[in-house]
């Protein structure tokens, strides 16, 4: 490649990647030359500045036409431009979560914290635009490995250690099967240029091609099924959400669950929605496919709202509540109707401000106690009643209540599960099942939070960062809830994501 | 009168106060309460003068609203903006009678909340909020509007039960969350089947679709006689665990003992008439046809409701638990009167509705002033009454009378036509039910005699009678139980247009 036809890529297309790229370079320059007694929290704002710009961006960039540069390797379309907006938000917010991290035992390695955070988003927004399994890979271990450092950064904490641990071991494990998912598709195409593929698998018609499809699908649903956290690979969550930083904790849950769910739909659709399949009846193999989804979803709502019921570990219950979410989630992929993409895209909206507002308070309660156990968070409407009505707003929309983002969320997902034909009607009696369970652990933190008396009677103050995260999620969530045409307006400039159907 | 905005002025309201609340410091008790109370006047002006203002041939329609809200998969290739939901009001007879109900509940429950021991803030603020939900219900024009309206009175509830109710309180919020949150699961999957197949959720868009064979064309996806049947079969199911029909009755049970007496006011006086008003305007509304086919089966299960209410409420030591039952079984009078598929028995279910709404209010708010006064409910212990308490004792008795059907108050009324309609369709079933008049009158006489005659078993005389604040809503909700005794017509006239509509849909 000359250095002509490097000049020629339009590079104004990845302007969000490199601002955040640049600004973990500056960091981590930053942290290698500054004092060690120098205190490293003000660096977090920098961090916080750099996304903020990569943010305004993104948005620039929203009204410029798909284009794929890089030898088609990196894709720029409505798709990624609006899962990046998601990307973005979610990780400047979690920057504030960390500024005001402050764990009992301190944070030596604050620095590294903040630049990792840049790092894993990074990998995030090149999953979003990859238009080649390799980026796509590189942006999932990028992604992968910034995570599990920061799920350990907490050196001296054993539960810490335990956690990071875990999440390698898991995390290792998906990624090898995602792998071999992936490498039988690029055994059978030739290729690991995603449209290409696209173009390939169109061609094996032949039924012994398509068995080998089908376990490729198979393979890389399970792998990828790590970062969403849905069933069969969910049973690290719990213990790497209790044993991480709860501001990593709160960026796990939020935008690493949404790049997966961005690497599901991305590779899913493109590839598979073009495999012809068996039989008469499917259109395609994604169709075919469609009920073994339709099992995760189930599965992954039941199994995460059940064994919520029984925690008494904050971190531990939003951990299998974002389980469940995952399964929610699914249904809207599983149902395979024409609001699919938005739906889930408005789903993921809503749950970057309800759990991470969620978060905050957690982290806010869980610091100053040194546990997350449920009964810290008794009184706290006496302690600080505008907190204890946040929380309340996201535990809302966390179970679905209307007037909140996260009620337009399921309505939508519901809808588009029932507006097929057939509709799947198991599947959405299951989710409202799973939903009205759901209700049981919500509002047993509100017991908690209203009914019951203080332990203490000072009152709980929020620092800077925390307030700003608070007070933007709880705006979010009743404004998307309250007036949800918003964000649906702001959809249709992306006109269905026709490009990134096509 | 315009109105553009009047229905969103009436039903929103009480948010006036909810945000004047806010400001209040939570220790200035009084002024909260007042604040609380003149909250709920707006909304009771308003229905009031709309309700005058059709009895003296005022257009309901004039006060339709519609303004785009979302809209769902907004496609090039549908020419019509399908899955649109809009924040549609609107009422008919029926629905504004409902309404006049709520606020008027509403304000007296506000006055009744005077014995809320404490949080008076939170207290208030939960309860306008319930007050927007309930009187949204009946307001809303589409079905996804109505269960957001039902859904936002789910969560004050659970509050107002969980924190401000008796020693259970914990356990009764709960039950009352997950039988109404299955409920509530069940009918949103019935709406939300509506809505993804005819691509509207305006009832009566929806309703014309589902009949008009030319309208089959612009669904989404055709509705089969099946899944009419189960759609039909999921709002009996979602509405009778609200009313409650009996095998789904439980947590109203433990809600009505628990909860606070003047939250239980606005429960059984219009949240179980939501299952009613449901059953009636979805159910009979959207499928006669089902309705029709399992119009004996829904008089059966009325005739099991009164019977099994009755019995249980006879053999209860406590008198909320009697009254509970007792609510149980006077909804059974509303399924046998739907049951009956004609004019009377429909125009019987309604009253009942609404009648039963007044009754139990004041029967409640008695108990309310009782239990500030002895501590106690167990009828037992509270005997002689009549004695120390004779005001309350004589409108307790009134309230007793009402309820058993005593001819001259509302109870009659409705009892009569209720099964008037269905002694012509199902004379059997209907002998059989009227057992359950008689069970009512000993039930009611064998507690509320118990209670106010016989020597006095309170040594300890501070038990006063009602105070005038007390008084006073006691004395308007006798006054409208009689009112719709003696002149029934009051309440037929505006439901006629209603009742007629529905009787042309099921084509009897």
């Amino acid at each position: 490649m000359s250095m002509h036809t490097l000049l020629q890529y339009k590079w104004g297309m990845m302007t969000p990647e490199f601002i955040v790229l640049g600004t973990a370079l500056i960091l981590s320059l930053m942290d290698l030359f500054m004092p060690d007694d120098k205190d490293r929290r003000p660096l977090a704002w920098i961090a916080f500045v750099g996304v903020a710009i990569a943010l305004i961006a993104t948005i620039g960039l929203i009204p410029a036409k798909a284009v794929s540069i890089l030898n088609d390797t990196f894709r720029l379309d409505a798709f990624g431009k609006a899962f990046k907006l998601l990307l973005l938000a979610g990780g400047a917010l979690s920057l504030l979560l960390a500024f005001d991290y402050r764990p009992k035992e301190g944070l030596k390695d604050r620095g590294e914290f903040y630049y990792l955070l840049l790092c894993a988003l990074l990998g995030a927004m090149i999953m979003a635009s990859s238009g080649d399994l390799i980026t796509l890979f590189v942006g999932l271990e990028l992604l992968s490995i910034s995570s599990y450092i920061l799920a350990g950064i907490r050196k001296t904490s054993m539960q810490a250690n335990e956690s990071a641990m875990k999440y390698v071991i898991n995390g290792g494990i998906s990624t090898a099967i995602t792998l071999f998912g992936m490498s039988y598709i690029f055994g059978l195409t030739g290729t690991t240029n995603i449209k290409e593929i696209a173009l390939e698998v169109q061609k094996l018609t032949d039924s012994g091609y398509q068995y080998i499809l089908a376990i490729a699908f198979l393979m890389m649903l399970v792998g990828l099924s790590f970062k969403i956290s849905s069933v069969p690979f969910h049973m690290w969550t719990p213990d790497v959400y209790q044993g991480a930083p709860t501001p990593v904790t709160a960026f796990l849950s939020v935008v690493s669950k949404t790049a997966g769910f961005v690497i599901v739909l991305r590779l899913f659709i493109t590839i598979f929605a073009q495999a012809p399949a068996q039989g008469k009846d499917p259109s395609s193999l994604l169709f075919s496919m469609q009920d073994y989804i339709a099992f995760l979803a189930g599965a992954t709502m039941i199994i995460g709202n059940t064994i919520a019921l029984k925690q008494r570990s904050m971190k531990r219950l939003f951990a299998y509540s974002s389980i469940a979410h995952a399964g929610y989630i699914l249904v809207g992929f599983a149902a395979m109707s024409w609001v699919m993409i938005d739906s889930i895209w408005f789903y993921l909206l809503a749950y970057l401000f309800m759990n991470l507002g969620a978060f905050a308070i957690l982290q806010r309660i869980s610091d100053e106690a040194d546990s997350d156990d449920l009964s810290h968070f008794a009184g706290l409407y006496q302690r600080n009643p505008l907190l204890a009505v946040a929380m309340g707003i996201f535990l809302l929309s966390l179970a679905g209540i209307p007037g909140t983002a996260g009620f337009i969320g399921k309505l939508n997902i519901f809808l588009g599960a029932l507006m097929t034909e057939p509709g799947h009607y198991v599947l959405a009696a299951v989710m409202i099942a799973a939903t009205v369970i759901s209700y049981v652990y919500y509002f047993g933190i509100f017991v908690q939070i209203f009914f019951r008396p203080a332990d203490e009677t000072s009152s709980v103050r929020l620092s800077i960062g925390l307030t700003i995260v608070v007070v933007i999620c709880a705006l979010g969530t009743l404004l998307f809830g309250i007036v949800p045409g918003l964000a649906y307006h702001f959809l249709e400039q992306f006109d269905h994501f026709s490009d990134f159907l096509q | 009168m315009n109105g553009t905005y009047f229905l969103s002025l009436l039903v929103f309201s009480p948010l006036v106060g909810i945000l004047l609340l806010a400001f209040v410091p939570k220790t200035q008790e009084r002024t909260i309460k007042w604040l609380g109370f003149l909250s709920t006047l707006p909304s009771l002006i308003l229905s009031l003068f709309a309700f005058v203002q059709y009895l003296r041939g005022y257009r309901l329609e004039h006060l339709a609203e519609k303004h785009d809200w979302v809209r769902f998969a907004d496609f090039p290739f549908l020419t019509e903006p399908t899955f649109a939901i809009r924040y549609e009001l609107s009422i008919d007879g029926f629905s504004l009678v409902m309404i006049v109900l709520t606020s008027l509940l509403a304000t007296l429950a506000a006055v009744a909340s005077i014995h809320i021991k404490k949080e008076w803030k939170g207290y208030f603020m939960l309860f306008l909020l319930l007050e927007i939900g309930m009187l949204g219900v009946f307001a809303a024009g589409n079905m996804i509007l109505f269960f957001i309206f039902l859904e936002i009175t789910l969560v004050p509830m659970f509050f107002l039960v969980g924190k401000w109710g008796g020693f259970e309180r914990e356990r009764a919020a709960y039950s009352y969350l997950l039988y109404n949150g299955i409920g509530s699961a069940i009918l949103l999957i019935a709406i939300i089947v509506l809505f993804a197949r005819t691509g509207t959720s305006n009832i009566e868009l929806v309703k014309e679709m589902l009949h008009n064979p030319a309208v089959e064309a612009q669904l989404v996806a055709p509705i089969s006689n099946d899944l009419r049947l189960g759609l039909f079969i999921a709002l009996l199911i979602a509405f009778g665990i609200k009313l409650p029909i009996v095998p789904f009755h439980r947590w109203i049970l433990r809600v009505h003992v628990q909860a606070p007496p003047s939250i239980v006011m606005l429960h059984s006086g219009v949240l179980l008439k939501i299952g009613a008003y449901g059953l009636i305007r979805f159910g009979i509304g959207l499928f006669p046809d089902q309705f029709r086919d399992f119009a004996f089966w829904i008089a059966i299960l009325g005739v099991v409701n009164l019977l099994y209410g009755a019995f249980l409420a006879f053999v209860q030591d406590d008198f909320k638990m009697v009254l509970a039952y007792s609510s149980v079984s006077h909804m059974g009078i509303v399924l046998i009167g739907l049951g009956a598929l004609n004019e009377a028995g429909i125009q019987g279910a309604i009253f009942q509705a609404v009648s039963h709404g007044f009754i139990s209010a004041l029967l409640f708010l008695l108990v309310s002033i009782l239990y500030e006064r002895t501590s106690t409910t167990a009828i037992d212990r509270l005997g002689g009454l009549a004695k120390v308490m004779p005001l309350t004792a004589g409108c307790l008795l009134a309230g007793a009378m009402a309820s058993l059907g005593l001819p001259g108050m509302s109870g009659f009324v409705s009892e009569f036509t209720a099964f008037l309609g269905l002694f012509k369709t199902e004379p059997v079933v209907a002998a059989i039910g009227a057992l359950g008049i008689i069970m009512t009158a000993v039930y009611l006489l064998r507690a509320v005699l118990n209670m106010t005659f016989g020597a006095s078993k309170r040594d300890d005389v501070q038990a006063l009678d009602m105070s005038l604040a007390e008084a006073i809503p006691v004395f308007v909700l006798l006054a409208l139980i009689v009112m719709i005794g003696v002149y029934p017509h009051i309440l037929a006239k505006p439901l006629q247009a209603t009742i007629e509509m529905m009787m042309n849909g099921l084509g009897v």
